[in-house]
């Protein structure tokens, strides 16, 4: 048994083992996931967090059985929803699994709703359908649910149709649908985009009681990084199909170990006065999808690459109890001057 | 200096139901000069997508006037019109899905600005679709997908591609970067910047992310319930907000640091709050100002230059004290 703090080793809701995920179009195959690995742990929050394109959306709809096949294919891999793999089925003891013990909300809002049809119809639907709600029951409870989601005078808008709902509000009545079953486990694929700054921390509360009343977990998707802060306990950070870093959410903002990591770190806007910090791009693009480098996926953009990563895909380095790295810096013999970058500590 | 565009008490309501109205806007004049960025930030659903939108003719008036460039732009839109302005004015919309054709592949979305344009040629516009792909971090290998075969990021900057490639003179940008990571975003904020620099770019930047907004804009309007309700040079605004509801949303500003945010207390909102269903009289905020005071219920502040200690401010805010100008 390892002396890491018991928390990082409670039982997994979901465990997902070496998911790829490619995508047929015109130009060629696009290897959107490329061994993703992760747990999410029940009552926890696990954020994925990576560039654009990186694969995150990709990989939680494997989970829910949204990949459209074709063009989509799950080539390889496994998630386990309470040990049985939901990547080859939908339903569990006769239930649909989405939307019933899986919430999703999605990162287009306007995909997920029907226009032609009132907001609280909608949500009330998935409680007729998967909570056995009446009617009037049902719809009474989507406005709860608007209510709670911070939608003001809920019951007229619950009869408005999705196109008189701002960017946010559409936003906030797909959580309210997601949540309505009070799911095991809800997937947020960038929830919080459309909500200012004081909308969203009512949401974030909303969703962390939630959480803590039904044990729910949740992942969370988000480029906020003050939003990883807020809610995570776990973070999985990708890059290019791939994830480079897992840690706890301490792990990856004070000891981060790898040069990606940092990278999305520096890029982040300087809270001082002097705007001259910070807004650092990282330079350079993400490697072409069609054919992802035999290396390091990064090397093109690292700057502290070494020969030994544009060939050799770097293996994962367990830096401290739980908290993984690929990167070759983290071999014995590298060189350990990387600024910023953490190591593990020589014994 | 003069403004390029500039609104004159615009004002957008929208009826649904019977006897239903939303204020979406109301009474918003605001000039944006040559060259200026002007980030607009506030409350979800504070009406902020309908100003830009309403501003560009794509919603019509209830009331108010818009002036671009001195001349008064039309009440009515004619297709002819759009035609005209298409050419110095474009919108980058909230919602990149429904805004992007799904027929058509991303090389002839970018590109259509220019084909409707008919001044260049098919392998002129290529070439400049490719530039714009690679410039807001695609591939010139994109071209040929459909917009779902993106992701939500990637989608995001199809829209700022079609909208840029034009080489407009003023960009309604509707939370052009919120969908993606901060390296992209910085990306995309220098990409705005250049531009602003080599075209003369002015912009109206709607966003949430007020650290954000402060980088890009030189003056930040706040927004709340229809109204703005305090304007000026956005480091000022950012650093020492005068109006109760912006020092609320500049305090809630969340820290990207895990230790100070799980020690954040929550802020439950109290009182009764109004909406834009159902304006009363007085302040629309102050059901849920701190500072309330008796005149807030019964007079409706106006935007107006006020004495807030330091540098006056443009603020709709009894608090504070109007300084009498100059007219
Ligand atoms: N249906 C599809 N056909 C082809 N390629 C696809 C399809 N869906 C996604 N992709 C590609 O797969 C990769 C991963 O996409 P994904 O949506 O998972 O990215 P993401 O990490 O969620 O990015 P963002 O932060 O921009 O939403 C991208 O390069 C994208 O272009
Ligand atoms: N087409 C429409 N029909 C009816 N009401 C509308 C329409 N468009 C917007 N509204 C209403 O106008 C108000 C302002 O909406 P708007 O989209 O301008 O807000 P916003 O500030 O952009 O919000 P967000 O930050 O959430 O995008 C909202 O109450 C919304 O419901
Ligand atoms: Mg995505
Ligand atoms: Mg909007």
């Amino acid at each position: 048994m390892s002396m890491a703090p018991s928390s990082a080793n409670d039982p997994a809701v979901l465990e997902v083992t070496d998911l790829h995920v490619e995508f047929d179009t015109y130009g060629g195959i696009v290897k959107a996931v490329r061994g993703a690995s992760f747990n999410v742990r029940r009552g926890k929050t696990l954020a994925i967090v990576g560039e654009s394109g990186c694969g995150k959306s990709v990989t939680v709809q494997s989970v829910m059985g949204l990949i459209p096949m074709p063009p989509g294919r799950i080539t390889k891999g496994t998630a386990l929803l309470d040990g049985v793999d939901i990547v080859r089925r939908k339903v569990i003891d006769g239930k649909d699994i989405r939307g019933n013990r899986i919430g999703m909300i999605f990162q287009d809002p306007m995909s997920s709703l029907n226009p032609t049809m009132r907001i609280g119809d909608q949500i009330a639907e998935t409680l007729h359908v998967h909570r056995g709600y009446s009617k009037a029951d049902a719809f009474k409870r989507a406005v709860e649910l608007l209510a709670l989601t911070n939608i003001r005078e809920a019951e007229k808008r619950a009869k408005q149709y999705p196109f008189s709902f701002s960017g946010g509000m559409l936003q906030r009545a797909m959580i309210a649908m997601a949540i309505a079953c009070e799911p095991d486990l809800l997937i947020a694929d960038e929830p919080s985009t459309a909500l200012d700054v004081t909308i969203q921390a009512q949401i974030l509360d909303l969703l962390k009681e939630l959480q803590e009343r039904n044990n729910m977990a949740i992942i969370l998707i988000t480029h906020d990084l003050a939003v990883v802060a807020r809610m995570a306990d776990d973070v999985v950070v990708m890059y290019a199909g791939e994830i480079v870093e897992k840690g706890s959410v301490d792990d990856i903002f004070y000891r981060s170990a790898h040069p990606y990591t940092l990278g999305l770190r520096a890029a982040m806007p300087s809270e001082s006065r002097h705007v001259e910090s910070g807004l650092q791009p990282i330079e350079g693009s993400p490697p072409d999808t069609f054919n992802p480098p035999p290396g390091c996926s990064y090397f093109a953009r690292c700057p502290n690459a070494m020969r030994l990563c544009e060939r050799n895909p770097p293996p994962r380095f367990e830096v401290s109890p739980h908290h993984y790295s690929n990167c070759w810096l983290h071999e014995p013999g590298a060189p350990k001057d990387v600024d910023g970058l953490y190591f593990a500590e020589q014994p | 200096m003069s403004a390029l565009i500039e609104s004159k008490a615009l004002t957008k309501h929208f009826k649904i139901g019977r006897n239903q109205i939303v204020h979406a806007v109301d009474d918003v004049s605001l000039a944006i000069e040559d060259k200026e960025i002007v980030g607009l930030v506030g409350e979800s659903g504070s009406g902020k997508s309908t100003f830009g939108k309403t501003l560009l003719g794509l919603h019509r008036k209830t009331a108010g006037e818009v002036y671009f460039e001195g001349e008064q732009l039309p009440d009515i839109y004619k297709p002819a019109d759009f035609q005209r302005y298409a050419q110095r004015i474009q919108m980058i919309f909230q919602d990149p899905y429904s805004s992007l054709n799904p027929r058509m592949t991303v090389g002839e979305i970018i590109g259509e600005g220019l084909r409707l344009r008919g001044d260049s040629e098919g392998a002129a516009i290529r070439e400049a679709v490719a530039v714009w792909l690679e410039r807001v971090g695609l591939e010139r290998g994109h071209m040929s997908r459909y917009p779902h075969e993106f992701s939500g990021g990637q989608r995001q900057r199809v829209g700022v591609a079609r909208a840029l490639i034009m080489q407009p003179k003023f960009v309604v940008c509707d939370e052009p970067i919120s969908a993606l990571d901060v390296s992209v975003q910085a990306q995309i904020v220098r990409l705005l910047g250049e531009l602003k620099d080599s075209l003369g770019l002015t912009m109206l930047f709607i966003a949430h992310d007020l650290s954000m907004v402060r980088y890009v804009s030189d003056r930040i309007a706040v927004m709340y319930m229809g109204a703005v309700v305090e304007l000026g040079p956005a480091d000022d605004v950012y650093f020492e907000p005068k109006h109760p509801y912006t020092q609320i949303l500049i305090a809630s500003n969340p820290r990207p640091d895990p230790r100070s945010e799980r020690n954040r207390k929550s802020v439950a909102i109290t009182g009764e709050i109004s909406s834009p269903l159902n304006i009363g009289s007085g302040c629309r905020f102050a059901n849920r100002c701190p500072h309330v005071m008796e005149v807030c219920r019964a007079d409706t502040p106006g935007l107006i230059l006020r004495d807030c200690g330091g540098s006056p401010r443009e603020v709709a805010c009894h608090l504070y004290e109007p300084i009498a100008g100059p007219n």
